[in-house]
């Protein structure tokens, strides 16, 4: 994740010296989508997760329609019933049921909801807010720049972990402290990674062209320069939004994220972790959804990463 | 060099007060009375309230609260533990041997695995094994390591029983600590099977700590190899017709090492991070575990010693990775 820290001089999807100061420089124009797309559908590994991301994002809002159970619904009769496949399972609960009678397969379907919200939110409130510090920052250089960065390094100095569960401790155990408490700590890569952006795209001709043309500091900063330093900040979007998942899953296991009976994926491994010998599929399924829908994303920020940022190409 | 090394210790400087300003912080942010926080759950009578908040120094200013924390901790004063009424530097540094001994282990494990798989996957560009290495790699970096932990130990404790579940050493075995290197120790205590003990309680947090090291040195790995075998030199050297290994072994691979190596320094706050889980699972009495448990059993004075000793820790490493960085490659030195 750390290579993508370098300024991306010149590396944005809009050609050098194009836009004016009102081009909206969004990917959605048809012309520079289809540019990407080919770009993007080269690999395919990329295209894999991008699909298997999507029917996630779907199962996740059909959960209701999806899940053959409600996720909290107890069957006193069958505890611990092992998966359908394996000898002694039912075909009424597929992957089988945790120690208090639960549907498995039902729990990850609404945890996917949990899981991908949070990779949502965290990304969100993170990108917002290094956008916004990020600009000030490079933009304003001089007291404002050194004062953010030196609070950035001192978020650094601590492992994102350990500011998380700080923070926790201090907001309270929960799913919604435990995101802003994420998003703290990827804080200082966006605000790093757009100041870099902005200083070197700030000298540029189309700046000083906009500023002549009477473009307020404001104007300047969100309208002009901000649209040409967002391909690292997407790569670095994409990427973030899979480790947010798994620092999430990981407050939850600690017991410092969503509390149970939340079917986060992380509690419910937790809540399954004195059984790992006795029933293998309470803690293997939780984890194994966790595993996919990180795989799935980081697949998709190479993918985005080749096609939105080639200096920070691979190989 | 002198200017560099100067510019990097003064950055430091703010940091060090940034850091200590949110461990002060800390214990103030908390809801409710810090000093009944730190008397923890039995409470305490009017007089020794009274007397607690002065010595604390609660009952003044806060910024006479700051400075005075800050003085306490350049004299060495990080606050004594609630749970074992023991000072926290002293508590912290008897824990950390077991955090770095299984540090170390973790990323030896990583490079001694992960530069191979990345040499050869590069020199096998595109090919099949290629792909499947770094496929495994990528699933690697994506593994949630917790869970990961919880695997192994069903296949190996559980289901093979070759390897102990937790701790550092079997209880069979009682020695002196002269190290706090567990292996190290058990190799001076000159008991038979301590040494093999004490490695079969390594092995799978080693595993479990190093997994995402790994990974992301074998793609490192690949992607510098792969640079630098499009280089000039390369195919100067294939055509002064030395052998493919001295080629890739020699001529390739010392260059691509200089990215590989920063790589393998950022790693360092990724495995203190990692260390929290992976100790939290395996009961390794590390300060990984010890800050979880001092956050759950409210230990306060614990957690905020713990995070300026941490912080200062990822500091000296990264100044000390940066000064390194700057010694082999002068275009640091000069840039910044």
């Amino acid at each position: 994740m750390t290579d993508t820290l370098r300024p991306a001089e010149a590396a944005s999807p809009v050609p050098a010296g194009v836009p004016g100061p009102d081009a909206p420089a969004t990917l959605a124009r048809p012309g520079r989508f289809a540019e990407f797309w080919s770009y993007f559908s080269e690999n395919r590994g990329a295209v894999m997760g991008l699909v298997v991301f999507v029917v996630l994002v779907v199962v996740a809002i059909a959960a209701p329609l999806v899940a053959p159970y409600a996720p909290d619904e107890q069957f006193r009769d069958a505890l611990l019933v092992p998966p359908a496949f394996v000898e002694g399972g039912s075909s009424a609960f597929l992957l089988g049921t945790d120690p208090i009678g639960r549907d498995i397969l039902s729990r990850l379907i609404y945890g996917a909801r949990f899981s991908l919200f949070i990779g949502l939110v965290v990304v969100t409130l993170s990108l917002v807010g290094g956008i916004v510090l990020g600009l000030l920052a490079g933009y304003l250089r001089g007291p404002v720049d050194t004062l953010l960065m030196r609070v950035m390094d001192v978020i650094l100095a601590f492992p994102s972990l350990l500011l998380a569960l700080v923070m926790v401790a201090i907001l309270g155990p929960g799913l919604l402290n435990a995101m802003i408490a994420i998003a703290v700590a990827y804080q200082p890569h966006y605000v790093r990674l757009t100041r870099a952006a902005v200083m070197s795209e700030r000298g540029r001709d189309y700046v000083t062209a906009a500023r002549v043309a009477g473009a307020g500091p404001l104007r300047l900063m969100f309208v002009t320069i901000l649209p040409n330093c967002m391909a690292p900040l997407i790569v670095q979007a994409a990427l973030s939004f899979s480790s947010a998942i798994l620092d999430a899953a990981a407050l939850g296991f600690l017991g410092m994220g969503a509390q149970p009976p939340t079917p986060e994926w992380g509690t419910m491994l937790a809540e399954a972790r004195e059984y790992i010998l006795r029933a293998w599929w309470v803690v293997t399924f939780p984890g194994l959804a966790i595993l996919i829908t990180v795989l799935a994303i980081n697949l998709m920020g190479d993918g985005l990463r080749d096609a939105l940022d080639p200096k920070l190409k691979r190989s | 060099m002198l200017g560099f090394l100067l510019r990097r210790i003064g950055l430091v400087i703010p940091t060090f007060f940034g850091v200590s300003l949110v461990a002060f912080l800390f214990i103030r942010l908390l809801p409710g009375d810090p000093v009944l926080l730190m008397a923890g759950e039995r409470g305490l009578s009017p007089e020794r309230y009274a007397e607690m908040m002065a010595r604390y120094g609660f009952d003044r200013p806060i910024w006479e609260q700051y400075l005075g924390y800050i003085s306490s901790l350049l004299g060495g004063d990080f606050g004594t533990s609630i749970a074992t009424k023991r000072p926290v530097f002293d508590e912290f540094f008897t824990l950390f041997p077991a955090t770095v001994e299984l540090s170390i282990c973790a990323i030896l494990f990583a490079v001694v695995l992960g530069i191979p798989i990345g040499v050869v996957a590069a020199v096998k560009r595109g090919s099949g094994f290629d792909h499947t290495l770094m496929a495994t790699a990528l699933i690697g970096y994506s593994m949630p390591i917790f869970w990961w932990a919880l695997l192994l130990i069903i296949l190996f404790s559980g289901i093979l029983a070759w390897t102990p579940v937790s701790g550092r050493i079997s209880l069979l075995y009682f020695f002196p600590q002269v190290t706090g290197f567990m292996l190290i120790d058990s190799l001076l205590s000159g008991q038979d099977g301590a040494f093999g003990s004490a490695v079969s309680h390594l092995i799978l947090p080693t595993i479990v700590l190093g997994t995402i090291p790994l990974a992301v040195i074998a793609r490192q790995t690949r992607s510098a190899m792969l640079e630098v075998l499009g280089e000039d030199y390369i195919r100067t050297a294939r055509a002064k017709g030395l052998s493919p290994a001295r080629v890739v072994g020699v001529h390739a691979l010392r260059n691509a090492m200089i990215p590989v190596i920063t790589t393998i320094g950022l790693q360092i706050g990724v495995l203190l991070a990692g260390a929290i889980l992976t100790e939290t699972i395996f009961s390794w009495p590390g300060i990984g575990k010890w800050m979880v448990d001092s956050i759950s059993r409210r230990d306060y004075p614990a957690v905020q010693g713990g995070l300026v000793l941490i912080a200062l820790i990822v500091m000296v490493v990264n100044l000390t990775v940066d000064m390194l960085y700057g010694l082999v490659n002068p275009k640091i030195r000069h840039t910044r």
